[in-house]
């Protein structure tokens, strides 16, 4: 009599156990990444926007208060306008031509192809190297007086063009070595959409007539907007946050600058790189003004990126 | 046709050609750099090349402390990975699609723009300068979630795991004894592609570390700033950091491609 309640309560417990390990067992295990992101990730973003606020460095322990003396003490700053052109002008040459590139050899590769591995191994070997490694070696192939790029250009009969030291030609080396690094692999992305394509669509373009360039524009590209939607998106907000490549090639190239000036005349400083000087790359460690910076920089980050989610969305063709 | 196979050809070329210049410099002497034609095939200095750059910076510390990292956090991010991956995939719960909704919209906030109150974070822990600050934030991230997501989805057998459940498993060990075995060769891909991107990651760890404990990346930066400008110097660092990776990723490359492209996210 006596063992009926026993076992009762013990299966009870048992359901109740079970009932949890069912309920919240799966947050649990998506917990650790919404934590993780909390806090080395959101509240730092959040937290900026604080410490611009403040007249605030790493070698004082007072914070003061100002308001958004920091943001107008920016808007008034020559070196933060400077980077904002050269951030946008890297970016545009950088991204546009990369994506219609991606697009291109994803469209070449969308086929049965022999050695079609062995290509895509090859696309994807310069995103596995690092950024350093890009820049150091694209800094020789740049360089002025023993450079290869310069000494094919010769045959041409091109002058020996110092790379570092314009505005134009320092966007263009820093554009190639970004491009280099990044169009095999946005390529493979979009080769990923394109394969979930239906056959028959360009089967049917085929008998109509179409050539392959009208297929790629009439039948690849609106059916694969999403991708390209999302790829146009990330590639943008990387692009204005570019810094190591201008870093790297500021002290590879020995232009004599500093390596967080971007060039001897900040030719090419991108924001970033004008934020990380700001925090860090003086005795200064001018937290406050430089988080203000980078403050508007994340504004700025999503105001072009949804000016650009509008364009991308806006690409039309045929079908869709 | 022909013209696709050339034009695949010329690219594939400009993707190698780069890395190879930087076994041919890596292993000449800094005079040979000066010549017209400049040299492309490599010469006979690159061992004394490769001792110069250990006597030059801390490099064989800077190999213990990538390995170290890059390990850590890929062990990290395929565990965790999996485990969200598995709970997206087959758990139901309140709220999941939104979650999963979330977790791919975090791919597109620029945290870098975070990386002073990060810094300060790191100096009120005390981990500046030690790899703590390196592996701690980066222990799992979206894109691990979101592949692992994707995979388990089409990979693990619903039915598997309500066997599991008659036969008494806890959700641990169904994830344990069932998730874990499934996801292996997916996971070992991404395991992959975090190592290689924790070892080539430059920026984070140039501002949290000093240049007398560094990472590959942070002493190749270390090489190629020298007052006097060693190019040999600098490439042949670059040549020794930078081509393991590449070996094993030609190994590999099929596979981690496949990856890449099931976690793209599809039309």
């Amino acid at each position: 009599m006596s063992a009926l309640p026993l076992a009762i309560t013990r299966r009870r417990r048992r359901s109740v156990r079970h009932t949890l390990d069912v309920r919240v067992s799966p947050y649990a295990y998506v917990a650790p990444f919404f934590l993780l992101f909390c806090a080395f990730g959101l509240f730092p973003l959040a937290y900026t926007a604080w410490v611009s606020l403040h007249e605030w460095t790493l070698l004082s322990d007072t914070q003061t208060f100002v308001g958004l003396d920091n943001y107008s003490t920016l808007l008034a700053d020559g070196y933060f306008w400077n980077a904002t052109f050269n951030t946008l002008s890297i970016g545009l040459l950088s991204t546009v031509p990369q994506l219609a590139l991606a697009i291109w050899l994803a469209h070449l590769l969308n086929r049965r192809l022999r050695m079609q591995t062995l290509f895509r191994v090859a696309l994807l070997i310069p995103n596995v190297t690092s950024v350093v490694a890009v820049v150091v070696i694209f800094s020789q192939l740049f360089g002025r007086d023993f450079g290869l790029i310069n000494w094919v250009l010769s045959w041409f009969g091109a002058g020996k063009i110092d790379w570092a030291a314009g505005t134009a030609t320092s966007h263009i080396a820093l554009s190639v070595m970004i491009m280099w690094r990044w169009t095999g692999y946005n390529a493979l992305i979009f080769l990923a959409a394109m394969q979930a394509v239906p056959r028959e669509l360009y089967e049917a373009a085929t008998i109509d007539g179409a050539g392959t360039f009208t297929q790629l524009r009439k039948i690849t590209m609106p059916m694969i907007r999403p991708t390209i939607i999302f790829v146009v998106i990330v590639s943008t907000i990387g692009a204005m946050q570019i810094i190591a490549e201008p870093m790297l090639f500021g002290q590879s190239s020995g232009g004599g600058g500093v390596m967080v000036t971007g060039g001897p005349d900040r030719q090419f400083q991108t924001l970033a790189l004008y934020v990380y000087e700001l925090a860090f790359g003086n005795a200064t460690f001018d937290f406050g003004y430089a988080s203000a910076a980078s403050w508007l920089m994340f504004v700025a980050v999503v105001i072009v990126s949804g000016i650009n989610f509008l364009i991308s969305r806006r690409v039309k063709g045929g079908l869709v | 046709m022909r013209l696709r196979y050339l034009t695949l050809i010329a690219v594939a070329f400009f993707s190698a050609f780069p890395l190879y210049y930087s076994v041919v410099v890596a292993s000449r002497h800094n005079s040979a750099l000066a010549q017209v034609p400049p040299p492309l095939v490599p010469g006979g200095n690159f061992f004394a090349n490769v001792a110069r750059v250990f006597d030059t910076v801390p490099f064989a510390l800077a190999l213990v402390n990538s390995v170290i990292v890059a390990g850590s956090i890929a062990v990290a991010v395929m565990f965790f990975s999996t485990l969200a991956g598995f709970a997206f995939a087959k758990l139901k719960f309140r709220g999941r699609n939104a979650l999963l909704v979330i977790t791919v919209a975090t791919m597109m906030v620029p945290t870098q723009l975070g990386i002073i109150p990060l810094y300060m974070l790191m100096v009120k822990l005390e981990w500046t300068g030690t790899n703590y600050a390196l592996i701690a934030p980066a222990l799992v991230n979206a894109f691990g979630v979101f592949f692992m997501t994707q995979f388990l989805t089409r990979a693990l057998p619903t039915e598997l795991l309500e066997a599991g459940r008659v036969d008494g498993c806890t959700t641990w060990g169904l994830f344990w004894h069932v998730v874990l075995p499934t996801a292996r060769p997916a996971a070992a891909v991404l395991g992959m592609l975090t190592f290689m991107s924790a070892w080539n990651d430059y920026f984070w760890p140039l501002v949290v570390l000093s240049p007398d404990n560094p990472t590959v990346q942070v002493a190749l930066s270390t090489l190629a700033s020298g007052y006097v400008n060693d190019y040999v110097l600098g490439l042949t660092g670059t040549a020794i950091g930078t081509l393991p990776l590449v070996a094993v990723f030609a190994l590999f490359g099929k596979q981690i491609i496949g990856g890449i492209m099931q976690g793209a996210i599809k039309g």
